[in-house]
């Protein structure tokens, strides 16, 4: 059984984009932010129209249903598939190839909401979540989309100045080689208890004039092609 | 060619790219042009990377930028400003035309109900008594009261606003929550069509029997050829989804259910647009005191037949031009 969160879209170029769709937890959150968000608008709106008699009573109501159905819409197709729940916790709906949603499958998804809220606070939909692979409400399973969490671009040039390159000893299986090649960029993520914890795993193997950090990141860098 | 090498060749392409990218967000258009070769290429770098086992953080990188190229190639086509006036005029009764037999079966789960309730309450006084409370009779009794001088709902010159507010949230949601319980294998939406039925008949029979014809019928009629109109195309979109799931046919349950759905949301647009309209004539003409009943029936007539005509022969018309 598939433990992880990482679903895999082959492209018509032939490659797999890769994505991490989202729990129901980061999702109830995003909908509460969004929730409260509303309340308090339609609160003060309430509060500051009870005053204009029973014409401000109508304007309520309709806010009131244009914020219940269609806010989420709104913000999905023109907001880059986030309300401002979902923002705060970086995460998006998109359809399920990982195009940004469109308006028809937005509001698909927000109309279906009355079904996954039944019979009461999103226990169906919840159900549907657990069991769909993907952590589709019954919404997104028929509008076909998904909510996953949008990346940051966090790459910054490889680092790896400070480094010696070292020539392994042995011949390395390509996984081996890449465990070294992550270990030595990903450094500065990791905390040096950690990296010494590690480094140990390959202490026996590690030539006596090296310390095993410093022959692990030493590596890295010669796979990563510095000689 | 080990890594550092390749990213030192492809760096300052990987980054022209960004740039691209950032300029589109920012509804910019420059290099647009070459855009779908250079994001082939990037693909390859991808794929290239991958097979290489390059490290994961170049890798993520690549992962997101050929994401947001991809977003972009093959993602939303903004602004195509014809596909709402297309929709009105072609679309919506293209859609209702290939659905009809759900549409139809609406109609039965509907109407049945209606008008065998109506007769019932119509000769018999105490069956509307099985079917509601007192008080509630009582409540709706009051509304048509042809003693009362403002008839309809309660009325007031400032409380047609709140009406039409009170009509879109109410009307409006249970056609929603109607189509949405439609993906409960139907139950939802044959559910809501029939107990709407049995509510409207129970009214419509009751008050005639007790000869409240001439406040009742020229309030419903005009605003009813759109919102019961609609609430039938509710109920089918609901069915179609329903039945999707129950009888997928060569389809998995999900592909059937999507494919369904892409329908069904093309009938709930139209739907929801005629609730809006039915909404404002029950606030703003329905109840107006000052038009004859002659007005009211003449134009009630004329609506139900626009409605008609509009959702199933002007398609047809269409076709013939």
């Amino acid at each position: 059984m598939k433990l992880d969160t990482t679903v895999f879209i082959e492209t018509p170029e032939g490659i797999d984009l890769k994505a991490e769709v989202v729990g129901i937890v980061p999702r109830a959150l995003a909908y509460a932010v969004d929730f409260l968000l509303r309340f308090v608008i339609l609160g003060i709106l309430s509060f500051s129209l009870a005053l204009a008699g029973r014409g401000g009573v109508g304007i309520v109501l309709i806010v009131f249903f244009v914020l219940e159905w269609f806010y989420p819409v709104y913000f999905e197709v023109y907001k880059d598939g986030q309300t401002i729940g979902k923002r705060l916790f970086s995460i998006k709906v998109v359809h399920d190839d990982l195009t940004p949603i469109r308006f028809s499958a937005s509001l698909t998804r927000n109309l279906l909401r009355a079904a996954d809220f039944m019979p009461f606070f999103y226990v169906f939909g919840m159900i549907a979540a657990v069991f769909s692979g993907k952590f589709q409400r019954l919404g997104d399973l028929a509008a076909g989309t998904v909510v996953i969490y949008k990346e940051q671009q966090n790459y910054q040039v490889s680092d790896i100045d400070g480094i010696k390159a070292i020539a392994p000893v042995e011949n390395m299986s390509p996984n081996l080689q890449s465990a070294f090649v992550d270990f030595c960029l990903g450094r500065n993520d990791i905390s040096s208890a950690r990296q010494q914890e590690l480094a140990g795993i390959i202490e026996k193997k590690v030539p006596t004039k090296y310390q095993p950090i410093e022959y692990a990141l030493g590596v890295g860098k010669w796979y990563l092609g510095e000689r | 060619m080990k890594q550092t090498e390749f990213e030192s060749l492809h760096r300052p392409f990987w980054h022209e790219f960004e740039l691209t990218i950032e300029a589109f967000h920012q509804g910019e258009m420059r290099q647009l042009a070459d855009f779908p070769q250079n994001y082939r290429k990037l693909c390859q770098h991808m794929a290239i990377a991958n097979s290489r086992g390059y490290a994961a953080s170049i890798i993520r990188y690549l992962n997101t930028l050929v994401k947001q190229g991809y977003q972009i190639l093959y993602g939303n086509q903004v602004g195509r400003g014809h596909a709402f006036i297309n929709f009105i005029f072609v679309d919506f009764q293209a859609t209702l035309i290939a659905n009809l037999r759900y549409v139809l079966i609406a109609a039965l789960l509907f109407l049945v109900p209606l008008i065998g309730v109506t007769l019932m309450c119509f000769f018999n006084d105490e069956f509307i008594y099985s079917l509601m409370a007192p008080e509630q009779v009582r409540m709706f009794e009051s509304m048509y009261d042809p003693s009362v001088e403002s008839f309809g709902r309660e009325r007031q010159s400032d409380s047609d606003l709140m009406m039409f507010g009170f009509y879109i949230k109410n009307n409006i949601g249970i056609a929603f929550t109607m189509f949405a319980t439609g993906i409960f294998f139907c139950v939802g939406s044959l559910f809501s069509l029939v107990f709407n039925g049995i509510h409207i008949g129970a009214a419509m029979g009751h008050l005639a029997s007790i000869g409240y014809v001439d406040t009742f019928f020229p309030f419903v009629v005009g605003h009813g050829s759109f919102e019961l109109t609609a609430i039938v195309f509710a109920g089918a979109a609901g069915i179609k989804i329903g039945y999707a799931l129950l009888a997928p046919g060569n389809l998995s349950r999900l592909q059937s259910l999507q494919m369904a759905a892409k329908q069904a949301i093309k009938i709930m647009y139209g739907a929801g647009l005629m609730l809006l309209i039915a909404a404002f004539i029950e606030a703003f003409w329905s109840s107006s005191s000052t038009l004859t009943n002659t007005v009211k029936y003449s134009v009630g007539a004329g609506l139900w037949i626009f409605v008609f005509y509009y959702c199933f022969f002007l398609g047809r018309a269409h076709r013939a031009t």
